[in-house]
């Protein structure tokens, strides 16, 4: 190898082992964290190696909870914040494809207007709107329910806009093809568009998920009720809790780090539709 | 089995734009019917309107004697292939040949049936399972034949189907939808921009240029008289070659320094008049002897086909190019004599191109 493209790859490789550093530092400082005693903290005395206390602090998180210092246990929230995710996700997915093959493939009145209309939403996320749609949300009666969870999360255009460049981007002679085999707009959709958008719906999927897990503004808003506590509306309340009482902050960040497992889990699992989804065209 | 009888079709576009300018054409049933035009010509535009993908903004469009106007693309009982194909690219290629048959609601003992029927004349049998993209270029070709072919459809409609494939898949390509299409019996319309496979697989051939029918006729006929200068270049490789000239009372063309040309009784006129000779390269022959009809020039350079070759030779700027199987005598710089025989050289009106004679 030329000593330029060696440099190169030197000082590529630098880049890439400093951003991926400052990436997982935190998480492993937090994962250090969560395996220790509570007595670390208050010495001051954390350290970089793990603690001997990992599996018993993962267990009261997820499982027994800390009555003593008032810590309901993780797992319903977990379970709570995963339906909430998925309702997102393909709530979103099941309103946007229909919305999307709507407006690219089919002439009706007003359809620009339609589309710019949806298109405009993207420049309204759920904060900037929050009271409206907590005014909305609450006249409707679905405070501390799934529906108002996950309804107004659910409208969005991201992915109706997304979806539209994907269909936009199948060629116009399979859709004649299709014409001429007889297949309507209905059939068209199911045996050709969606097999087509396959990846598009799983790279969409996995950044739906993750946002709709992450979710804390909203869900903090619309729920007092405990069942309905999402993991990261729960950690807060444990930080809050670490913060006046005890110092709990193994049992933070143990719960920091189960809330981040299952979007992990997601975009490992379908980390190669995820891929193929952002860069291929199948078409 | 059907014929399709066009009747004063016309496209205008939103913007004024006229692709069609009133097309009246008939194709007899079991007939292979080739477009041909340069691009831009309509010639795609007007398959499609009789595929039903558009409509015409005028006229009719009559398959086996239906008027089809008012139907979609799957009523019109059209088998269509595409320049890409547009095979489905999740599919199978048993479902891609399927497909039509099972939205038309063909039973399943059926549709295998029929999907193993073509595949096998198709030589598709060993491939069925595969998917299009694990499949060479003309294998997908052959596969999108197959689609068009399970449903026995009324009338093929060809868009240019050959023209992604490279020269010798072409060739043999070309051969074998042209058998295929025999086999079947049944009417086809076949697109290509292409007159070489125009020429060699047409019944009958229409070479439409600027939104307008040019000649209508079997592919022999219109090569050797064409309508205008238009056809007439554009039929045949290389372009039949256009000399200004003069025609006089006895038939004889005057290319002035070039020398000259006799054009047989057709041309004669009673008074001189200003004309353009198309010679085709072929019919040009070295001069024997020394009568007057002949075309004196230099020869510029040789272009070496193998079996033939083509010299161009020129003089006062004005060129001409041979066709020829003779070896020897076509140095660069030598004195070339030409000549041709009368019925050789057609005459075509300066202005508007029409045919003379």
């Amino acid at each position: 190898m030329p000593p330029r493209a060696n440099l190169r790859a030197i000082a590529l490789h630098a880049a890439l082992i400093l951003g991926a550093a400052a990436l997982a530092v935190p998480i492993w400082l937090a994962f250090v964290a969560a395996t220790r005693a509570s007595a670390d903290f208050v010495a001051g005395d954390v350290g970089w190696l793990p603690g001997p206390h990992g599996f018993a602090n993962f267990w009261t998180v997820l499982a027994a909870g800390d009555s003593a210092d008032g810590l309901p246990p993780a797992w319903p929230m977990l379970l709570t914040t995963l339906v909430v995710a998925l309702l997102i996700a393909l709530g979103k997915i099941a309103v946007s494809l229909p919305a999307a093959f709507a407006v690219t493939y089919f002439r009706f009145p007003f359809r620009s207007l339609a589309f710019w209309t949806i298109f405009l939403t993207l420049m309204l996320p759920v904060e900037v709107r929050i009271v409206p749609t907590f005014q909305v949300v609450a006249d409707l009666g679905l405070l501390n329910s799934w529906a108002g969870l996950s309804l107004p999360l659910i409208a969005s255009a991201t992915a109706t806009f997304l979806f539209r460049q994907t269909f936009m981007s199948v060629p116009d002679e399979l859709t004649e093809a299709a014409r001429i085999d007889a297949a309507g707009p209905l059939r068209f959709f199911f045996d050709v568009l969606l097999p087509l958008s396959r990846t598009n719906v799983a790279a969409l999927f996995v950044i739906l998920f993750i946002y709709g897990w992450n979710q804390y503004l909203w869900p903090l808003m619309v729920t007092t009720e405990p069942r309905f506590y999402t993991i990261v509306v729960g950690i807060q309340r444990l930080a809050l809790a670490a913060d006046e009482g005890t110092a709990v902050w193994h049992y933070v960040m143990a719960t920091a780090i189960l809330a981040l497992v299952p979007p992990v889990a997601v975009v490992v699992g379908m980390r190669k539709l995820f891929v193929r989804g952002l860069v291929e065209t199948e078409k | 089995m059907a014929g399709v009888t066009l009747r004063g079709v016309k496209k205008r576009y939103p913007g004024g734009f006229e692709a069609i300018k009133g097309i009246d054409l008939d194709v007899p049933d079991g007939d292979l019917c080739v477009f041909v035009g340069p691009s831009g010509c309509g010639k795609s535009t007007l398959l499609r309107i009789v595929a039903g993908l558009e409509t015409a903004s005028e006229g009719t469009v009559a398959i086996g004697g239906r008027d089809v106007g008012a139907l979609g693309p799957a009523e019109r009982d059209v088998a269509m292939v595409f320049q890409n194909y547009a095979l489905y690219p999740h599919m199978s290629v048993f479902d891609n040949m399927a497909y039509g048959l099972r939205n038309r609601g063909a039973a399943r003992p059926e549709i295998e049936a029929r999907v193993a029927e073509a595949a096998a004349m198709l030589d598709l049998s060993a491939l069925l399972a595969r998917k299009p993209r694990e499949l060479s270029g003309g294998q997908r070709q052959r596969v999108a034949m197959g689609r068009a072919i399970v449903r026995k459809p009324a009338l093929f409609l060809f868009d240019e189907p050959l023209s992604n494939l490279d020269a010798k898949l072409r060739a043999r390509m070309r051969v074998e939808i042209r058998a295929l299409q025999r086999r079947l019996g049944t009417t086809a319309i076949h697109v290509t921009h292409d007159q070489l496979e125009a020429m060699t697989m047409a019944d009958t051939l229409v070479v439409l240029n600027a939104g307008r029918v040019e000649q209508v006729g079997k592919p022999a006929d219109v090569y050797a008289r064409p309508a205008n200068r238009f056809v007439a270049g554009f039929l045949g490789s290389p372009e039949m070659n256009f000399l200004d000239g003069e025609a006089g009372p006895d038939g004889r063309i005057d290319f002035g320094a070039l020398g000259s040309l006799s054009a047989g009784a057709g041309a004669r006129a009673p008074v001189s008049r200003k004309v353009v000779a198309g010679i085709r390269p072929e019919n040009l022959a070295p001069a024997e002897g020394d009568g007057p009809d002949r075309l004196s020039l230099t020869v510029d350079f040789v272009e070496e086909l193998g079996a033939a070759r083509l010299v161009y030779a020129s003089r006062e700027g004005r060129r001409v190019v041979v066709h020829t199987a003779a070896h020897g005598g076509w140095a660069p710089g030598a004195p070339l004599a030409l000549t041709a025989a009368a019925g050789d050289v057609r005459l075509f009106d300066p202005q508007g191109g029409a045919a003379l004679g």
